[in-house]
C-alpha cells in the first residue's frame, strides 16, 4: 500500500475529481442492486468496495490533499463510501433472507405422514370410571378397602343376615366353590364381605368404600356378565342417619354426572338393612324433561342401586356396638354407570377384552 | 305381582280419572316398585261386528281362509260406503250369523300392532277379526271370539248387541293391570288385600278388608287331619295350623264366573276348572294358599309328616321326586298327596267328575317351604308365599270363602263340620322407642305420628304414661315386623322417604394406600407403553395346566374348583393372569387385531380348600379372635399380578423403515419398567419356567433375590395349544411382593457437579455367558464412582472366535467431591475388567 504522497498535486490527483467520485457511487450502488446472488454481492463488493476500487483509491489519496482541500475531498468521498457501505449492506440482508426463506421452503415436511412410532395403548374403561368413583370418596374423606375375590360363606352371607334359609339367599346365584355343602367358601356376590372385614378390622369412625369384582352365575348376554363389579359404601359412626346415607349419595352423583342432580330414594327391602332403599338418580342428560331420552327411557330416574342403615344383626356380628353406633351401606354397579355415561350398549363389548373397546376412551374419562 | 286395577277398585276407594300410572306411582313410594303397566294399550275403532257371510277358500298353502263380510254398523266400509266391512279371517270357529269383534283400520292392537286395510289372499282385507289373545284377554287363539259363545252367561249382553258397538268397553279393554315387585319382606303383597292396604296406606283412603267375613262355628269335626312333626327345623313344627272344609255335590264341571276367570287372566293365571279358580282367586285375594282335594280319591286320613329319606312322589308337572328327611308332607291314608306347601301329586286331584272336594288351608313353616322349594327346584305360586310367611289368622277365612264360591258357581253345599287343627305360634309382643325413629332418620317424628301410623299399619301399641318405650304388637300379616328398626322403616315410609334432609357426614381418611397407588401407577405405565388394559374372566379348564406344561407338583395347580360353575368346561379359578388373559389375546388376533399387546391388574387363586372348609360361625356377636383367625386363614391366598402378552408387530415396516416384531426382549422391558415406575431395579436372569421358551424366559427378581415373576417368549407348544401365533411374548409378576419392596421411601442420592468422564471397554466372553452377568460384574469391579453403564455393541465373527462374543460398553464415571483423573478413571475401568475376568471370564480385547 503506497503512503500519502504530500509532494503530488490535488489538481493532477483524478481519483478524487467529482465526476469520477459520483461515477464510482452510482456504478457501485448499481452493482449491488443487479446482485441476485449472495455470490454477486460478495464479488461486486471487492469490484466496489473493495481496496483497489475507485472510492477506496480515492480515500487513500485525501491524505496528500493540503489541509485545506482535506475536509472537502473528506466528505465528497465519505459519504460515497457510506451510501455504498448502507447499500451493500441492505442488499446482504435481502439475499440472505431470501435464501433463507428458500431453505425454509426446501425443509418443509409433510406432517401428516403417519410416523410409524408404536402409539399409545389404553387403560380399561372399567377402571377409569372405577378410579374417578374412589376419587370422589376420597375427597370426602372416606377410604378405599379391598378383599378377596373367593370368601368365606359366612362373611359373604351369614354375617350380612343373609341366614342359610333366608329367602333373599335365592334372589343371587351364587357360585360355591366345591364341595358345596363343606367349603364354606363362594365367590363373592357383592363386596359387602369387605365391609365385614373392615368393621372387624377398624373401630368407629368408618367410612370406605369397598370396589371390585363380585360374582353371579348370570349367563353372559347384552346385561348380563357373570362377573361384574360393584362398589358399596359404609358409614358407621355415633349419630349416623340416614339423612347422611342421602347426604352422601347426593354428593357422589352431583361429582359424577355433574349439576344438581338429586338422588329419591324408595323404601326397599335388603336383609342387611334396615331401614332399606332402592337409590334413584335423576337424569343428567334430559332431568326429566325429555320423553324420548335415551339414557333414562323418559322417566327423568335412573336406578342405581341399594342403600339402607346397616342392621343391628350385621353390626353385632361384625363386632360394633349397636347400641353405640350406627351406620349406613350402599351398593352400586360400576358396569351400569359407564354403559350409563358413555352410551355403552352391550355388555360383551366391556368384558370380552376386545382392544378396540378399550382404545376409544383416553386416559381419563 | 299383578294388579288389576278393577279389583283394586273394590278393595280401595280409587278415584274416577286415576289411572295405573297414578296407582304405580302411590305404590312405589311405599315400597312396591313399578315393573310395568299392561292393558289400555288397545286403540279402536274396535266394534261388535255380525257375520253376513263366510265363505271358505282353500290355499295353495294348505290353510283354508274365510272371505268375510261382516255388518259392522255405522262404521261400515269408507270406500263403500254402506257395504258391509270385507275381512278375511283364518279362523273356522264361527259361522254365518255370529257376533264377533272387529277391530278396523286405524286401530291398534297391544304390541302397537297398528291395522291396516290391505291385500291379502287375493282380497282387500278391511281389518281383522279378533281372538282373546290378539286382544290380551287371555291366552286362546284357538280361533276368533264369539260372544254369543263368550257371553253365554250373560243373556242381558247377548240381548244388547248391536253391530258397531264399542267393544273397547263391552270387554273391558279399557283395563289396566299394574305390575309391581314384592320384596321378600313383604309376602302380604303377594295378595290383592295386603296390596290395596298398602295403597290406602299410601294415599290415606280407606280400606276395607276382604277378609272381614264372617266363618260360622263349626258344629262339629271335620275331616280327620293329624299334624306330626318328629324333626321340627330350629324348633318350629312345619305345619302349626291345618283347616279343612267340605263341600259335597258340587258340579266341578262348571266353568267358573266370567268375572273370576278375568281377574285370573289378569294376575296372570290361566283359568282351569272351577275348582282350581276358587282356590287361586282366593289366593290372590287373601295370600292364602289353598289346596282341593278330590274327597272320594282321598285314600284315608290325612296326616303331615316329614318324609322318610328315599321315598318318592309324583308331582302334578309329571316329575318323579326322591323326597328328603327334611321335605314336609301331606299324606293321605298312609299314601302321599303332596309336598306341603310346594306341589301336590295327581291322584287326589279335582277333576271334571268330582262330586265332592275337600278345601286346605294351611299354615306352613316358612324354612320348611324354602328348602323343599329349592330342593326340587320347585318355585310355585303357593311356595312363593309360605316362604314369605302367610298370616296364620287368615286360613280359616280363605277356606270359608273358597267353600263359598264352590257352592255358589257349582252348586253344592258346605259341610257345618270343620276341621281346624294345631296351635299358631303366638305373637309377642317387643319394646319399641318412639325416638327411635328420628336420631335413625334424621328428621322429626313426632311421637303422636310414629304411634299412629304403627295402628294404622295394623299394630296394637300400648303407651304407658312418660315413657317413650311403648309396647308393639305386630299384626299377624306382618311376620317381618319383629324388632325396632324394622318399624322405623314403616315410619319414614309412611311420611315418604322424599322427606329425608341430605347431609354430607364427616369423614377424615388418609387417601389411597401406597397398594392402591401402586396399580395406578403401574396400570397406567403399561398402557403409556402402547399396551391395552384389558379383564378376563377367571375362570379356566381342568386341563389348563397339562397344556401349560407345569409340573405334577408345580404349586400353580392349587386353586378351587367350583362346584356349580357356569360352564362345565371351565371348573377352576385361574392361578395366573396369563391362563385367562392369552384366550383374551387369542379372541384379539382371531378378531383381526394381530398386531396387539394387552394387559391384565387381577387376583389370582393361590391355594384350595382347607381341610374342613372355611368355618360357618354365629352371628348372635362377634365371633371370639380364635375362630376369627381360622375363618380367615380358610380363604385361599389371593395375591394381585400384573401380567402381560403381546403378539404380532411392535412396529410396522413403512415409509419410516421396516417392521420389528414383538420379542421376549419386550416382555422383559415391560417387567423392568413395571420395577422402575415403582422406583425397584429389578434383576433379571435366565430361567427356565412353563410356560415359556426355555432359552427365551428370564426370572425377574427384587434386589434382595425374591423372584417376582417371568417374562419371555412363550413355548412353541404352548402356543401351538392355545392356538396362538408364533413367537407371542408375555410375562407376569407379583404385585403385592412389588408393593412391599417399594413400601419404603428412597433415600436420594447428592449429585455430583464435577465433570463426568467416559470410557469405552470391549470384552470377549463365551458365548453362553448373559450380558446381564457381565454387567453386574462391571459394575461390581468399577465400584461406587460408576454413574452409568450401557452396551453399545455386540459383535460374533472370525476376529473374536468360534463360541465367542464381543461386546463393547461405555462407562461414565463421576466422583462426588472431586475432578477424576485420566489415572483415576483408568485404574476404575481395570477394576472394572479385572471383575469381568474373574467372574465371567471375560478378556479385554
Amino acid at each position: 500500500m503506497s503512503g500519502p504522497n504530500t509532494n503530488y498535486d490535488p489538481v493532477e490527483v483524478a481519483a478524487l475529481d467529482p465526476v469520477t467520485v459520483e461515477a464510482a457511487r452510482v456504478a457501485a450502488l448499481e452493482a449491488a442492486a443487479s446482485a441476485t446472488t449472495l455470490d454477486e454481492l460478495k464479488a461486486a463488493r471487492t469490484t466496489h468496495q473493495g481496496d483497489r476500487s475507485a472510492l477506496a483509491q480515492a480515500n487513500r489519496e485525501i491524505g496528500a490533499l493540503p489541509p485545506s482541500a482535506k475536509a472537502a475531498a473528506g466528505k465528497l468521498v465519505g459519504g460515497a463510501r457510506g451510501a455504498v457501505a448502507a447499500a451493500y449492506a441492505r442488499r446482504q440482508r435481502e439475499l440472505e433472507d431470501e435464501r433463507d426463506a428458500r431453505i425454509l421452503a426446501e425443509e418443509s415436511l409433510d406432517l401428516t405422514m403417519p410416523s410409524g412410532r408404536p402409539g399409545l395403548g389404553a387403560r380399561h374403561p372399567l377402571s377409569l370410571v372405577s378410579e374417578r368413583i374412589e376419587d370422589i370418596f376420597i375427597a370426602m374423606g372416606w377410604e378405599i378397602a379391598d378383599g378377596p375375590e373367593v370368601e368365606s360363606e359366612w362373611l359373604t352371607f351369614d354375617a350380612l343376615n343373609l341366614g342359610p334359609d333366608h329367602p333373599a339367599r335365592q334372589m343371587q346365584d351364587t357360585f360355591f366353590v366345591a364341595p358345596a355343602e363343606s367349603s364354606g367358601l363362594v365367590l363373592r356376590t357383592h363386596t359387602s364381605p369387605v365391609q365385614i372385614r373392615s368393621m372387624l378390622s377398624r373401630t368407629p369412625p368408618i367410612a370406605i368404600l369397598c370396589p371390585g369384582k363380585v360374582f353371579r352365575t348370570d349367563d353372559l348376554d347384552a346385561t348380563h356378565s357373570p362377573v361384574f363389579h360393584q362398589f358399596e359404601g359404609l358409614v358407621v359412626d355415633r349419630g349416623i342417619s340416614m339423612a347422611h346415607l342421602k347426604g352422601s349419595l347426593d354428593a357422589f352423583v352431583q361429582r359424577l354426572f355433574g349439576g344438581h342432580i338429586a338422588t329419591r330414594l324408595r323404601p326397599s327391602y335388603f336383609p342387611f338393612t334396615e331401614p332399606s332403599a332402592e337409590i334413584d338418580c335423576q337424569c343428567w342428560v334430559c332431568y326429566g324433561q325429555d320423553i324420548s331420552c335415551r339414557v333414562c327411557g323418559g322417566f327423568g330416574w335412573i336406578e342405581l342401586g341399594g342403600c339402607g342403615m346397616v342392621n343391628r344383626r350385621v353390626l353385632t356380628a361384625a363386632g360394633i356396638d349397636a347400641e353405640v353406633y350406627t351406620g349406613f351401606a350402599f351398593g352400586l354397579g360400576i358396569e351400569r354407570a359407564l354403559m350409563l355415561r358413555h352410551n355403552v350398549n352391550d355388555m360383551r363389548d366391556i368384558t370380552e377384552g376386545d382392544v378396540r373397546f378399550s382404545r376409544q376412551f383416553g386416559m381419563e374419562i | 305381582m299383578r294388579v288389576p286395577v278393577e279389583w283394586l277398585r273394590e278393595l280401595v276407594e280409587i278415584a274416577p280419572g286415576v289411572r295405573g300410572r297414578d296407582i304405580a306411582a302411590d305404590l312405589v313410594r311405599v315400597g312396591l316398585e313399578e315393573e310395568g303397566i299392561h292393558g289400555g294399550q288397545l286403540r279402536g275403532p274396535l266394534v261388535v261386528g255380525r257375520v253376513l257371510s263366510q265363505v271358505p277358500e282353500p290355499q295353495k298353502n294348505g290353510k283354508t281362509i274365510h272371505w268375510c263380510h261382516v255388518d259392522v254398523g255405522a262404521n261400515g266400509q269408507q270406500l263403500t260406503h254402506g257395504i258391509p266391512q270385507e275381512i278375511v279371517c283364518g279362523a273356522n270357529n264361527f259361522d254365518a250369523g255370529d257376533w264377533v269383534v272387529c277391530i278396523l283400520p286405524g286401530g291398534v292392537l297391544p304390541g302397537n300392532f297398528e291395522i291396516s286395510a290391505r291385500k291379502t289372499y287375493g282380497h282387500m282385507s278391511n281389518g281383522m277379526i279378533c281372538s282373546e289373545r290378539e286382544l290380551g284377554l287371555g291366552d286362546d287363539h284357538d280361533g276368533i271370539i264369539v260372544l254369543t259363545r263368550y257371553f253365554a252367561d250373560r243373556p242381558d249382553i247377548l240381548e244388547s248387541l248391536e253391530p258397531g258397538m264399542d267393544a273397547i268397553a263391552l270387554l273391558g279393554l279399557g283395563r289396566e293391570v299394574v305390575e309391581v315387585n314384592v320384596t321378600p319382606d313383604r309376602g302380604y303383597c303377594f295378595s290383592m288385600r295386603g296390596i290395596a292396604r298398602e295403597y290406602a296406606l299410601a294415599t290415606n283412603v280407606d280400606f276395607r278388608d276382604p277378609a272381614d267375613i264372617e266363618v260360622p262355628v263349626a258344629t262339629g269335626p271335620g275331616f280327620p287331619v293329624r299334624l306330626v312333626d318328629e324333626r321340627p327345623i330350629d324348633g318350629r313344627v312345619g305345619c302349626d295350623r291345618y283347616v279343612a272344609r267340605t263341600v259335597r255335590d258340587v258340579d266341578a264341571s262348571r266353568p267358573s264366573p266370567p268375572w273370576m276367570q278375568r281377574y285370573l287372566t289378569e294376575v296372570g293365571m290361566r283359568p282351569i276348572s272351577l275348582a282350581v279358580d276358587v282356590t287361586n282367586y282366593v289366593m290372590m285375594l287373601l295370600g292364602q294358599p289353598l289346596h282341593a282335594f278330590d274327597l272320594d280319591l282321598l285314600p284315608g286320613d290325612i296326616e303331615v309328616r316329614r318324609a322318610a329319606p328315599g321315598e318318592k312322589l309324583t308331582t302334578l308337572d309329571d316329575v318323579e321326586r326322591t323326597l328328603a328327611a327334611d321335605d314336609l308332607l301331606i299324606t293321605g291314608g298312609g299314601e302321599i298327596l303332596a309336598i306341603a306347601g310346594v306341589m301336590g301329586g295327581a291322584s287326589s286331584e279335582v277333576g271334571p267328575a268330582t262330586r265332592n272336594v275337600l278345601i286346605e288351608a294351611a299354615h306352613f313353616d316358612p324354612i320348611t317351604v324354602a328348602r323343599s322349594s329349592r330342593r326340587h327346584r320347585l318355585a310355585t305360586e303357593a311356595s312363593k308365599r309360605f316362604e314369605r310367611g302367610v298370616d296364620p289368622q287368615i286360613a280359616p277365612v280363605a277356606a270359608e270363602l273358597a267353600a263359598r264360591l264352590l257352592a255358589e258357581f257349582g252348586g253344592g253345599t258346605i259341610d257345618s263340620t270343620a276341621t281346624d287343627v294345631g296351635e299358631p305360634q303366638a305373637r309377642s309382643a317387643f319394646d319399641f322407642d318412639v325416638t327411635h325413629p328420628t336420631r335413625l332418620i334424621g328428621l322429626e317424628y313426632p311421637r303422636e305420628e310414629v304411634v299412629g301410623t304403627l295402628r294404622r299399619l295394623g299394630c296394637e301399641v300400648t303407651e304407658s304414661a312418660g315413657s317413650p318405650i311403648v309396647s308393639v304388637l305386630a299384626p299377624t300379616w306382618r311376620p317381618d315386623l319383629t324388632d325396632g328398626p324394622e318399624l322405623v322403616e314403616e315410619v319414614a315410609r309412611v311420611r315418604g322417604y322424599d322427606q329425608i334432609p341430605s347431609v354430607v357426614p364427616r369423614a377424615e381418611g388418609r387417601g389411597l394406600t401406597h397398594a392402591q397407588r401402586v396399580r395406578r401407577v403401574v396400570a397406567t405405565m403399561l398402557a403409556n407403553q402402547g399396551l391395552v388394559e384389558v379383564e378376563s374372566y377367571p375362570f379356566i379348564g381342568n386341563g389348563l395346566f397339562d397344556v401349560l406344561g407345569y409340573a405334577a407338583d408345580d404349586a400353580r395347580r392349587d386353586t378351587v374348583t367350583l362346584a356349580n360353575p357356569l360352564q362345565d368346561e371351565a371348573p377352576l379359578m385361574r392361578t395366573s393372569l396369563l391362563d385367562t388373559l392369552l384366550e383374551t389375546l387369542r379372541r384379539n388376533v382371531s378378531r383381526g387385531m394381530r398386531d396387539v399387546a394387552v394387559y391384565e391388574l387381577g387376583l389370582v387363586t393361590r391355594g384350595s380348600v382347607p381341610k374342613g372348609g372355611a368355618p360357618i360361625l354365629p352371628v348372635s356377636s362377634r365371633p371370639d379372635p380364635e375362630s376369627e383367625a381360622r375363618l380367615y386363614a380358610a380363604v385361599p391366598p389371593q395375591p394381585r399380578h400384573v401380567a402381560f402378552a403381546a403378539a404380532g408387530l411392535a412396529q410396522g415396516s413403512g415409509p419410516w423403515g421396516s417392521s420389528r416384531g414383538f420379542d421376549a426382549s419386550d416382555a422383559v422391558t415391560w417387567a423392568r419398567e413395571v420395577g422402575e415406575i415403582l422406583g425397584i431395579q429389578l434383576q433379571v436372569a435366565a430361567a427356565t419356567m412353563a410356560p415359556w421358551h426355555p432359552g427365551r424366559c428370564a426370572a425377574i427378581s427384587l434386589p434382595d433375590g425374591r423372584v417376582v415373576g417371568w417374562a419371555g417368549e412363550l413355548h412353541p407348544k404352548v402356543l401351538g395349544a392355545l392356538k396362538l401365533p408364533a413367537r407371542t411374548v408375555a410375562g407376569e409378576l407379583d404385585l403385592d411382593l412389588l408393593t412391599e419392596a417399594s413400601l419404603a421411601p428412597i433415600s436420594a442420592v447428592k449429585l455430583s457437579t464435577f465433570p463426568l468422564a467416559t470410557t469405552d471397554v470391549a470384552l470377549t466372553v463365551d458365548e453362553t455367558v448373559p450380558v446381564g452377568e457381565v454387567e453386574a460384574a462391571l459394575r461390581r469391579g468399577a465400584g461406587p464412582l460408576l454413574e452409568s453403564l450401557s452396551l453399545f455393541d455386540l459383535f460374533r465373527g472370525e476376529q473374536v472366535g468360534a463360541g465367542k462374543k464381543s461386546l463393547a460398553f461405555h462407562l461414565a464415571v463421576r466422583a462426588p467431591d472431586r475432578t477424576l483423573t485420566t489415572d483415576e478413571v483408568s485404574a476404575i475401568r481395570d477394576q472394572a475388567v479385572a471383575a469381568a475376568a474373574r467372574d465371567c471370564g471375560a478378556t479385554q480385547r
